[in-house]
């Protein structure tokens, strides 16, 4: 019998300060990851939480995490050369070979950026080819903004378009407004050939899908990622159900034509 | 092999079984009840034929024997993690056959949903085994005849209680503790309850666009009446969810563990995740979260309800809300939906 509960340590290499809140953990790691799926972090005696991969390479993987609780509390105390505790990985994660010669759209808001940064990174990286990538970003406010240096990169060769919800004080080069108000400015291409990804808050999504579907995108080209209270990862502890689905299971990725029917 | 004892007989093969088994069965536990002065019947682990109670329904399932309402998954000593054992000597549980179809409901979850097997619950539930008590009336609040979870379809033991004579009906060898001989063979046909006084009518959501029952009026009656208390979720048979739970066990925190503990869809927080963001904030659409995967989601994954009908749920609200009633609600509103097309 497996014990697919037992968290084991992972040593931290690294800790990037993204902003004051968001911090990405590099943790020694070998082993197969697609992008969008989640681990079951924790720290003995504090809590274990589902916290979605950022990012993987050989020998590591990034987690970047908030701090909203008491483990990312606990979390946030730690340095390079302690360990974190993790089972996993569980979820499905993108389907990263439908990108393929296809016309792609990334729209992610705040910490909803943290699950699509490896598909953004195969995706104008070149190692998926596909015929055109852009990204659409949103963050509350300019000291939201993560992953600076990859945003700069992304922007090189690709459009990427960075939004705070409202004018800030200090200068600031990107756009101002909702992710749905810029979301005209994805025209261009084939729209009904266009795949599309949204990621972020609930309410963020449920209008930027709205927005898209307006736009004329096709629902079955539009792919979404859910975020779940979730004590197991492992379709047992009830908390990601909706409906007949299990959000650890079927998700966190979903096709918009399954996510819709997903009432709460 | 079917056996009749006499009350006497049963009580001896009982203290001959707990040398091999451990024994659970609905027992009374005086002034326990939620009001004051009342008993509750509940179970626990028996050693004589006078501590079972035949004739009443026990306020809490039997689930609680092999899902402990909390249990240390391990124990954490620096980075290395411990794994407490459990007893390993096998159990006997008697129940009726809501029940043991009500653990079928269990076993799907844990077992059949994802690709792992939950280890801390095979654990102990491979060291379990049956002993089905013969129900042919049930209780006010039942519809296990509607549910279609009246029968069973096999057990490792039968009995029939009968006020002076128990037979009992033995199909797992191991139930029959060595050098032990019982008298003549009888013969043993099961009977089962063929009505119950509660009756549901399951709706046949087939065609219906669930939008038009998930925005429905009823719900914000359970809005007002639901108090959220979980009692229902805990009460009931095939409740499964659960919540981990850390805590240090000494002021160094060097040592501490991983524990596991029953959580339900009614209580708040149950959604809740960092940061704010939660679902079914309204009792009412809790109710319906619930209702919709007792008698209709459940289905659609495993092919069988998940409700057993053993009617618990309305046996514990302290709103009176009842659940055979608000399913029959749906049902209702299901074919005015369907007719109004």
């Amino acid at each position: 019998m497996k014990n697919e509960y037992l968290a084991f340590p992972f040593e931290i290499l690294s800790i990037v300060k993204e902003t004051e809140i968001d911090w990405t953990y590099t943790v020694k790691y070998d082993g197969p990851l697609v992008g969008g799926q989640f681990m079951q972090l924790s720290i003995p005696g504090v809590g274990e939480a589902p916290i979605s991969i950022s990012d993987f390479r050989d020998g590591s993987l990034d987690m970047t995490i908030r701090k909203v609780g008491r483990l990312t509390d606990a979390i946030f105390n730690l340095e390079a050369g302690d360990s974190l505790f993790m089972r996993g990985p569980y979820g499905n994660g993108f389907e990263l070979s439908k990108y393929v010669d296809k016309h792609v759209v990334i729209i992610a808001g705040g910490t909803g950026l943290a699950p699509v940064k490896n598909v953004i990174e195969k995706l104008t990286s070149g190692e998926i080819k596909t015929n055109s990538t852009r990204a659409l970003i949103g963050f509350k406010s300019p000291d939201d903004v993560l992953f600076e240096d990859a945003l700069k990169r992304w922007s090189q060769d690709h459009e990427v378009t960075v939004t705070v919800d409202k004018q800030p004080d200090k200068p600031w080069n990107g756009k101002v407004g909702l992710v749905t108000e810029h979301i005209p400015t994805l025209e261009g291409y084939d729209i009904e050939k266009t795949e599309a990804i949204v990621v972020g808050p609930p309410m963020m999504m449920k209008f930027t899908t709205l927005a898209l579907l307006k736009a004329g995108y096709l629902p079955q080209n539009i792919t979404v990622s859910f975020e779940r209270n979730m004590s197991c990862g492992i379709g047992k502890c009830g908390h990601c159900k909706i409906d007949e689905t299990y959000v650890c299971l079927e998700g966190p990725v979903f096709n918009y034509t399954t996510a819709v029917k997903l009432l709460d | 092999m079917a056996y009749q004892l006499s009350h006497e007989m049963f009580d001896r093969y009982l203290a001959a079984l707990s040398a091999t088994h451990r024994v659970f069965a609905p027992v009374v536990k005086a002034n326990k009840n939620k009001l004051a002065d009342l008993d509750l019947i509940t179970y626990d682990e028996v050693s004589g034929a006078d501590q079972i109670i035949w004739s009443e329904k026990s306020y809490f399932s039997p689930k609680e024997i092999f899902y402990p309402i909390r249990e240390t998954l391990f124990r954490f000593v620096g980075k290395e993690a411990f794994v407490p054992e459990v007893d390993q000597k096998p159990m006997l549980i008697l129940l009726r056959p809501c029940d043991l179809n009500g653990i079928d409901r269990l076993d799907q979850i844990f077992f059949n949903n994802g690709v792992s097997k939950d280890f801390y619950y095979e654990r102990r539930r491979k060291l379990v085994k049956f002993a089905v008590i013969e129900c042919t009336e049930g209780f006010d609040s039942c519809f296990c005849v509607s549910m279609g979870t009246n029968k069973v379809d096999s057990y490792d033991m039968a009995l029939k209680y009968s006020g002076d004579s128990i037979t009992l009906d033995i199909k797992d060898e191991t139930l029959v503790p060595d050098g032990y001989s019982f008298g003549a063979n009888e013969d043993f046909e099961l009977d089962f309850v063929k009505s119950n006084k509660t009756k549901v009518e399951l709706p046949d959501f087939e065609g219906v666009d669930l939008n038009q029952v998930f925005g429905h009026e009823m719900w914000k009656e359970y809005t007002s009446r639901c108090i959220a208390c979980g009692r229902c979720n805990t009460s009931c048979i095939t409740c499964s969810c659960f919540t981990m739970q850390d805590v240090f066990t000494d002021d160094e925190k060097m040592l501490s563990e991983r524990r596991r503990r029953w959580a339900g869809c009614h209580i708040k927080g149950f959604s809740d995740m960092a940061g704010g963001h939660s679902f079914r904030d309204k009792n009412g659409e809790r109710m319906r979260f619930k209702l919709m995967h007792k008698v209709y989601d459940f289905n659609k994954r495993f092919d069988k309800h998940m409700c057993v009908g053993c009617g618990r749920c309305d046996d514990v609200c302290p709103e009176y809300i009842s659940f055979s009633k608000s399913i029959n609600k749906v049902a209702k509103i299901i074919q005015e939906v369907k007719h109004e097309k």
